[in-house]
């Protein structure tokens, strides 16, 4: 259907832009002309776009409808926990009293807003049983990066010098050995077991007095629960380390297991996969440090505190604190968003959260174990791990099935992650898609299967019904192309 | 903590039904009994059961409507810029937003979708990527610039780290008038890799050879513009890099710091269409040097060709990143803010050319007005000789923390206390959002407290 | 087929003395390394000038989704790198054993030659990892 020029997306806004249009009319200056600086201060030109506003919003309207979204598909993408995004939860971020209040207004003035946050703080610790909490961490690597400080100041605060490694199962996500790198550590990987659980001997073979911690992620990003998990701490701890608990699984978890019992030490929680915030095409995020006694008083700046024990709230800094991590407190509007979903679901919601999400990933796992090799054939948790080596020995690879999806309305799943699984297909159906939703997503990668033996080229060439075909991403890297510029 | 909240089940027969979760108890009883299991607990066996349930001390559920009331009540003890004359700044502005921000920005299409690393599915947002990336790069006069940081602190963090692995040094000089707030970024973000972190004047900075970069702020903290040509000489004099931070919004008037030579310019995208929200979220600027395009942190994307020989777009040069690059990475940073890119470049699409040159200007003059306004005050003065865009230094008769209490007496939120570096000075910001109703109420009132 | 006018290392790359009498050589990777790789997209080699030893690492390739580190076959100084790589990393996926090489080594030690394994000793350990 041609959508006019106007709608046509494969012109670029600076292809589109005409010398005299306007796509927003400010108002005239209410005040006497001042004098201006001295022109060597001033620029000449500004390459923006003169477009209309109608071309504008018709424009990104169009570039829109090129995108799966949770709201429009189906989004099994492993360790990405692409749940419904409560429409309530925009909405009270939107609420003037809490979109438009500067950051740097006194405590007096945002009464409502810290109140907000210290109520928010308190669920977290409840939740992950880690009570001391800070929420000015921006995403789940920017937590992961403070809680690798915090270990890092506390050895350094007790004149231990020498902890300088870090282990780090081999299934971890990249971020895991970025941000130890980022605070200074030297990354030790630890391998799986037979059971894809984290090898307590050999994590034992390096846990020694240059262990500063190790970074684990529960449920694994295999789906599955460590059953070995308070050894594996006990271990760390013995040596003399701390542990940090990546908690880009915990929809698993939530209200079934506290990370601080189990013996985490301090860990992040992503808001936007456990907590319903939207992912916004890749942000923003926000991920809280939750610490527990070892580590609290390193959290980083600022914490909500209450006032003198009174219903007054004030912004402070932990004693020990590793310093800033963002310009403010936090990604505010996304902690408002993730105090409504905890506010909705209240207690017994957010068992439900992970009881359903468990629930639905075992029935995906169980109806297609017999048609995808399954590595790790136990109980898992919020996600199951496919290997497609019966498929690839049959020449179509993981990638290949992944795009067909696409063809049937399917996002992909989580791809060639983790790194110990060949040809990985890592699949978490989330907690909010119904039972009709999952049984067709069953049924097309059973018929995909079928494809493979029918047409395997077809599916080989997939995608073949979105709005590209597969991308050249070798001329992508090799001749960068990365900004418009004007035809020469 | 006690809140309310309901504690009776919604359902007669006793189950939590969520509005969130589509299985029934019938649902989850079949598809339970497939897996040969007979209640959700089973799910969790390989959890060690001294650990398994814990009790869970949250308050009980809420109904749309309640949480919408206790929301709301929570918003009515918190005051909106908009109630009354705002003039504080420093690193959050109070912008106008066209309409069209929010309802392009919250189209499900883009704010529920994943991060574009299946192109095939996500050529929206990897477009509105290279618009933004396209966007960026003219503001600030750059060759290559990413698809976004967290915010403008770990923004120019994160550059101050890039210049350290471009000319493996270890020692940054963070100029005098920097934000105090960008700097403690910086420190926490250096202390890892022992990065060392040193105060240099703005006048005349301090630049040796073991410094990785010149970072300066532009227009610097208190507000004034900084002498980018000197600055940028005396960095490369050292070959050290020239890292500036910059204010989007004040590119619609001033000299980019590409012009200048600067070697990475990083920026707060808030004013681009984003509203303060108590301090996020908002969009870091990044952007540098072609030369340096392979140690850049965070997401690019690109344009190539599909298998049919369309143009579409990628997410490039991804060997960059943690998730393959792993411990040795240029960043850690996976999730950015990829809805507030979007957002600005809905923003700059909407004003263009014309549009944020007009806002510049309507700051500059507004503020200017002010500032001069001010200036004839009896016991104020503005003790800061130089350019300014929309934010100026006052030196008040009595402590800031005390003008500003009475002006909010008068409805009026003052400006940033910077008694430190000028005694009982403040940070005034006037932006196109004050009339000159408000700039008069304001400077009435400062009129009458001293 | 991997040529056997060169040597080879474990970690997949080959050297090829330029003549009989000389203290020059050429390094690249084999093909089976170009394979596994996939679509090579960037090279980071050494300068001239600069210095490698034995099995240290001299560079890293990248292809889309991975980057692998380069290892230098004999110890020496790098005379040359091969420009055409710049603009056509693909050239190493087309031509490895050819114009595909990465950069000329003046050697230092000849004997270090001899650690290093033959076509024959390659295949085999080649065939062993599949």
């Amino acid at each position: 259907m041609p959508a006019g020029p106007a709608r046509d997306t494969s012109r670029l806004l600076m292809d589109r832009s005409e010398a005299g249009r306007v796509g927003a009319v400010l108002p005239a200056c209410d005040v006497p002309a001042q004098p201006l600086p001295d022109a060597s201060l001033l620029r000449d030109g500004l390459d923006l776009p003169e477009v209309s506003e109608p071309e504008v919003v018709q424009y990104f309207t169009a570039l829109s409808q090129l995108n799966f979204s949770i709201d429009t598909n189906f989004y099994p993408l492993g360790s990405c926990t692409m749940k419904y995004n409560p429409k309530v939860n925009d909405e009270m971020a939107f609420l003037p009293g809490m979109a438009n209040i500067h950051p740097l207004q006194s405590a007096q003035l945002s009464q409502g807003a810290l109140d907000l946050l210290y109520r928010l703080q308190g669920f977290l610790g409840e939740s992950t049983g880690l009570d001391g909490v800070s929420l000015a961490t921006l995403a789940g690597a920017h937590g992961e990066l403070a809680g690798m400080l915090m270990i890092r100041a506390y050895h350094l605060a007790r004149g231990d010098t020498g902890r300088r490694k870090v282990a780090i199962p081999d299934s971890a996500h990249g971020t895991n050995p970025a941000s130890a790198a980022m605070a200074g550590f030297q990354v030790v990987d630890i391998p799986s077991d037979k059971d894809g659980s984290i090898d307590l001997e050999a994590l034992r073979s390096v846990a020694g007095p240059d262990l500063a911690g190790a970074m684990i992620t529960l449920p694994s990003t295999l789906g599955l629960f460590n059953p070995n998990i308070v050894e594996v701490c006990q271990a760390v701890h013995e040596a003399g380390g701390l542990v940090y608990g990546d908690g880009a699984n915990m929809n698993a978890l939530l209200g079934r297991a506290k990370l601080g019992d189990l013996g985490f030490d301090v860990a992040h929680l992503n808001l936007h996969k456990t907590f319903s915030t939207p992912h916004g095409g890749g942000g923003p995020g926000a991920g809280p440090v939750c610490a527990g006694p070892a580590l609290r008083d390193y959290l980083p700046s600022p914490v909500v505190a209450q006032a003198d024990g009174e219903f007054t709230y004030t912004l402070s800094e932990p004693p020990s604190s590793i310093g800033r991590m963002s310009g403010f407190h936090g990604n505010f509007g996304v902690l408002v968003r993730a105090y409504t979903y905890i506010r909705t679901l209240g207690a017994e919601g957010i068992k439900a959260i992970s009881g359903n999400a468990v629930l639905n990933a075992n029935y995906l796992m169980e109806a297609l174990k017999d048609t995808y090799y399954l590595p790790y054939d136990r109980r898992c948790m919020h996600e199951a791990v496919f290997s497609a080596d019966w498929q690839k020995a049959r020449g179509v690879s993981g990638l290949e099935i992944a795009k067909r999806l696409l063809d049937y309305g399917f996002h992909a799943p989580t791809m060639y992650f983790p790194l110990i699984v060949h040809e990985a297909l890592m699949i978490e159906p989330t907690e909010s898609e119904t039972r009709q939703t999952l049984d067709s997503f069953i049924q097309a990668l059973k018929q995909i299967d079928a494809e493979i033996t029918d047409d395997p080229e077809m599916v080989r060439l997939a995608p073949h019904s979105t709005p590209a075909a597969r991308l050249d991403e070798a001329l992508a890297a090799r001749q960068p192309d990365l900004r418009w510029k004007p035809k020469p | 903590m006690t809140l309310p909240g309901q504690t009776q089940p919604r359902l007669t027969d006793g189950a939590f039904q969520s509005h969130y979760i589509p299985n029934t108890p019938a649902d989850q009883a079949d598809m339970l009994s497939i897996l040969g299991l007979t209640c959700l607990d089973d799910l969790f066996l390989d959890i060690p059961e001294g650990y398994r349930n814990p009790p869970l001390n949250l308050p009980g559920p809420l109904s749309e409507l309640e949480i919408q009331q206790e929301l709301a009540a929570l918003a009515s003890r918190n005051r909106p810029l908009g109630s009354g004359p705002s003039f504080l700044g420093a690193g959050s502005y109070h912008h106008f937003i066209p309409s069209i921000v929010k309802a392009l920005v919250t189209r499900g299409e883009f704010l529920t979708a994943y991060t574009p690393y299946q192109p095939e599915a996500s050529q929206g947002t990897l477009q509105v990527i290279f618009e933004f990336q396209t966007m960026v790069c003219n503001l600030f006069g750059m060759e290559v610039a990413n698809a976004g940081m967290y915010d403008g602190a770990t923004s120019l963090a994160e550059a101050a780290l890039m210049a350290c692995r471009v000319t493996k040094r270890d020692k940054v000089a963070l100029a005098d008038t920097l934000s105090p707030t960008y700097r403690q970024v910086i420190q926490t973000y250096c202390q890892g890799q022992d990065i060392q972190t040193v105060t240099v004047s703005a006048t005349s900075p301090d630049v040796d050879e073991t410094t990785a970069c010149l970072v300066v702020q532009y227009p610097n903290h208190f507000g004034y513009i900084e002498d980018l040509a000197a600055h940028a000489a005396a960095a490369h004099d050292r070959q050290a890099l020239f890292v500036v931070s910059a204010d989007p919004t004040a590119m619609g008037m001033f000299q980019a710091p590409g012009s200048y030579g600067a070697d990475i310019v990083t920026g707060e995208g808030q004013p681009l269409g984003i509203p303060p929200s108590f301090g996020g979220p908002y969009v870091g600027l990044f952007a540098t040097k072609q030369q340096y395009v392979r140690q850049m942190p965070s997401r690019l994307a690109g344009r190539t060709v599909d298998r049919l020989g369309n143009p579409g777009y990628v997410l490039t040069l991804q060997t960059r990143e943690q998730h393959i690059r792993r411990e040795r990475a240029t960043s850690n940073i996976c999730t950015n803010e990829a809805l507030y890119a979007l957002a600005a470049t809905v923003y700059l699409a909407a004003l263009g050319k014309q549009g944020l040159r007009q806002v510049a200007e309507l700051c500059y003059h507004k503020a200017h007005y002010a500032a001069s306004r001010i200036a004839q005050l009896p016991g104020y003065s503005l003790p800061i000789d130089g350019t300014f865009f929309q934010e100026f230094v006052v030196q008040c008769p009595i402590a800031p923390a005390e003008v500003n209490r009475r002006l909010l007496e008068r409805n009026i939120l003052g400006g940033l206390a910077v008694s430190e570096a000028v005694p009982n000075a403040m940070v005034l910001c006037v932006t196109e959002m004050c009339s000159r109703q408000d700039i008069d109420a304001l400077v009435d009132a400062l009129g009458e407290i001293g | 087929m991997s040529p056997d006018d060169r040597k080879y290392t474990q970690e997949h790359e080959w050297v090829k003395l330029e003549d009989a009498n000389s203290q020059q050589a050429l390094v690249g990777i084999t093909d089976f390394a170009q394979e596994q790789l996939g679509d090579i997209v960037y090279f980071e080699l050494p300068e001239p000038g600069a210095n490698v030893e034995q099995l240290g690492k001299m560079g890293e390739v990248e292809s889309v989704k991975s980057v692998s580190d380069l290892f230098s076959p004999v110890s020496g100084e790098v005379v040359e790198v091969n420009a055409a790589l710049a603009d056509n990393p693909e050239v190493a996926n087309n031509d490895p054993f050819g114009d595909g090489w990465l950069v000329r080594l003046a050697i230092s030690d000849p004997a270090e030659l001899e650690s290093l394994m033959t076509a024959a000793d390659y295949e085999s350990y080649i065939s062993g990892l599949s």
